[in-house]
């Protein structure tokens, strides 16, 4: 559902940010950033390293003053209403904080007293959490026996607690192995169909492809790119790719067609076209490299929009 | 957010000072034994051994007049230890505080919380030291236990200065300073091992604006059961350096954590 001035009772924006800006000192974090997020979506907030996103976030749960520009979560301004905003959001953060001196349960149980939750509705409540991220049998358990997939599933309980209706994941599956992310996924999913709305950092483009229906893309503080994953690979990338590795500068560029488009990084070269066949047929007579040939993704177009050099 | 204005008072800061209260809970024998065997060893050791040679201060015996300065010097330390190493280690390699400001607690809970656990923290290891001197006969009535509130005082008053360093440390180390120049001196001169009196008299103008010296003013008559001489003075002299300094260390951990 978009969301026109008019019909704006009917489905008000969970997060509502225009030419959002954050300095520190004379560097630019955040440069004038502007998204909606709609209810019971899942928004991704892509970027490389030191793009800006979790400053976005910590601007969006008012630990952070901004600078400049309209903030407003759940139709209040984040300066003014923060407090009520928090009481209404769970946070997965990056790094994890879980309180190494209690046990699983007790992680929650005191997590919950700082939202000022009834300790009755938090006993009922904290078994079923603890069961969804399958740490049930775990409870009683301190903190420092557990797995990092396993205290990430446990922030995530954690972040449930207050039962909020925007939940914000700073990179919930980084560092993660692959049962434990496909869990997070699911889990992620069944909040969705809750009706709850997820924010999502990640640097994974395949889980911004499956979790997100928007996503921004920004970049040293602005934004780049914005759209569902399907639309920026439409808008921004070709087709199709044909990966090269080997001998790739035995390859002549400049005989290839002209509406393909090559990209080069170390010992590899990229062939973008809409044209599979065309590109199939062209790996053929490249006995002696490695060709790949796929659909183009959203990390092509996350490459595309914000190059391939590495960040800090 | 990033303001100068006063620490604001909520119910939050309770779930603060609750955590604090259930961990300690849970390591209570060695955390007693740091903060009540050490001073009990020295009571017992300085007291005693010393006493000997000493007999009388102030009209009464020096083992007397020790335990109740010793309440006073274990008020302070125990308020000092906590802001300073407790609260640094839930600052930075826990990262306790941001964990609980993604909820609707803020900056000004954690200090005003932090500040209450470590008063409370104080009063624990003061009220051990009252009953070890009770029991050892340094302890007269049992108005000795209006005292109590005093030392919950002492502690707030001492914890609000090491929140204060702890809002600018930057490593464990830096607390050394603090202990070194600032808080040995207090031990030292403040009236805990002899009357301030018999200090050279430039030096007792120094002494008598630091506020242990004011701590052990109200502290040891009420232990001892002789009557408090100035406690208005005392007591406003401590109220204010700890309103102050709540208030100073409140702005700085703004700053610290809300950036």
């Amino acid at each position: 559902m978009t969301a026109t001035p008019s019909d704006e009772v009917a489905a008000p924006v969970v997060v509502h940010c225009r030419d959002l800006c954050k300095k520190f000192g004379s560097m630019t974090a955040v440069a004038d950033l502007s998204f909606d997020i709609q209810p019971s979506t899942c928004f991704g907030l892509l970027g490389p390293n030191g793009a800006g996103k979790t400053t976005t976030l910590r601007m969006l749960l008012g630990q952070s003053p901004r600078s400049g520009g309209i903030l407003e979560v759940f139709g209040e301004d984040i300066d003014h209403g923060r407090r009520q905003i928090r009481q209404r959001t769970g946070v997965v953060p990056q790094a994890d904080n879980l309180d190494p001196d209690f046990t699983v349960k007790e992680n929650l149980s005191m997590y919950g007293s700082y939202f000022r939750l009834d300790p009755k509705v938090l006993n009922q409540r904290i078994p079923g959490l603890l069961e969804m991220v399958e740490l049930l049998p775990r409870a009683d358990d301190r903190i420092s026996t557990l797995s990092g997939g396993m205290k990430r599933r446990l922030t995530l309980a954690r972040a449930l607690v207050n039962d909020p209706q925007l939940l914000v994941l700073d990179e919930p599956t980084t560092g993660l192995d692959p049962q434990a992310r496909h869990m997070i996924w699911s889990l992620i999913h069944q909040m969705k169909r809750a009706g709850k709305t997820v924010l999502l950092t990640t640097h994974y483009m395949e889980e911004a492809e499956r979790l997100c229906d928007e996503l921004i893309v920004i970049d040293e503080g602005s934004l780049l790119a914005q759209g569902s994953p399907s639309e920026l690979i439409r808008r921004y990338c070709e087709s199709d790719v044909l990966e090269i590795r080997g001998a790739v500068g035995e390859i002549r560029i400049e005989t290839l067609p002209e509406h393909w488009r090559t990209e080069k990084a170390g010992e590899s070269l990229y062939i973008y076209a809409d044209d599979a066949q065309a590109l199939v047929d062209f790996s053929q007579n490249l006995a002696d490299m490695v060709c790949l040939h796929r659909r183009a993704g959203l990390e092509d177009v996350f490459l595309r929009l914000t190059g391939r050099a590495l960040r800090g | 957010m990033n303001t100068v204005t006063p620490p604001r008072l909520r119910l939050e800061s309770l779930a603060v000072w609750r955590r604090n209260a259930l961990v300690w809970r849970r390591l209570m024998t060695a955390s007693l034994l740091l903060h009540f065997g050490e001073p009990l060893l020295y009571l017992l050791g300085i007291g005693y051994g010393l006493g000997r040679f000493v007999g009388e201060i102030d009209g009464m015996p020096y083992f007397n007049f020790l335990a109740s300065g010793f309440i006073a010097w274990s008020a302070m330390n125990v308020a000092s230890m906590e802001s300073m190493w407790s609260v640094y280690t839930r600052m930075v390699p826990q990262q306790t505080y941001e964990a609980i400001l993604a909820t609707p607690a803020e900056v000004d809970d954690i200090v005003i919380g932090e500040l209450l656990w470590c008063g409370s923290k104080s009063l624990v290891s003061g009220s051990a030291i009252l009953a070890v001197a009770a029991v050892l006969g340094a302890v007269n009535d049992w108005s000795a236990l209006l005292v109590i509130p005093v030392i919950f005082l002492t502690g707030v008053c001492f914890a609000a200065p090491g929140l204060i360093v702890t809002a600018t440390a930057r490593a464990y180390e830096y607390f050394n300073f603090y202990m070194t120049l600032i808080m040995t001196p207090m031990f030292i001169m403040c009236g805990v091992f002899y009357p301030v009196s018999s200090l050279p008299g430039p030096v007792q103008s120094v002494v008598q604006l630091l506020p242990l010296t004011h701590a052990v003013d109200i502290i040891r008559p009420i232990v001892v059961g002789q009557p408090v001489m100035d406690l208005g003075w005392h007591l406003g002299v401590l109220a204010l350096f700890g309103l102050v300094t709540t208030w100073i260390a409140t702005v700085l951990f703004r700053r610290r954590l809300v950036k």
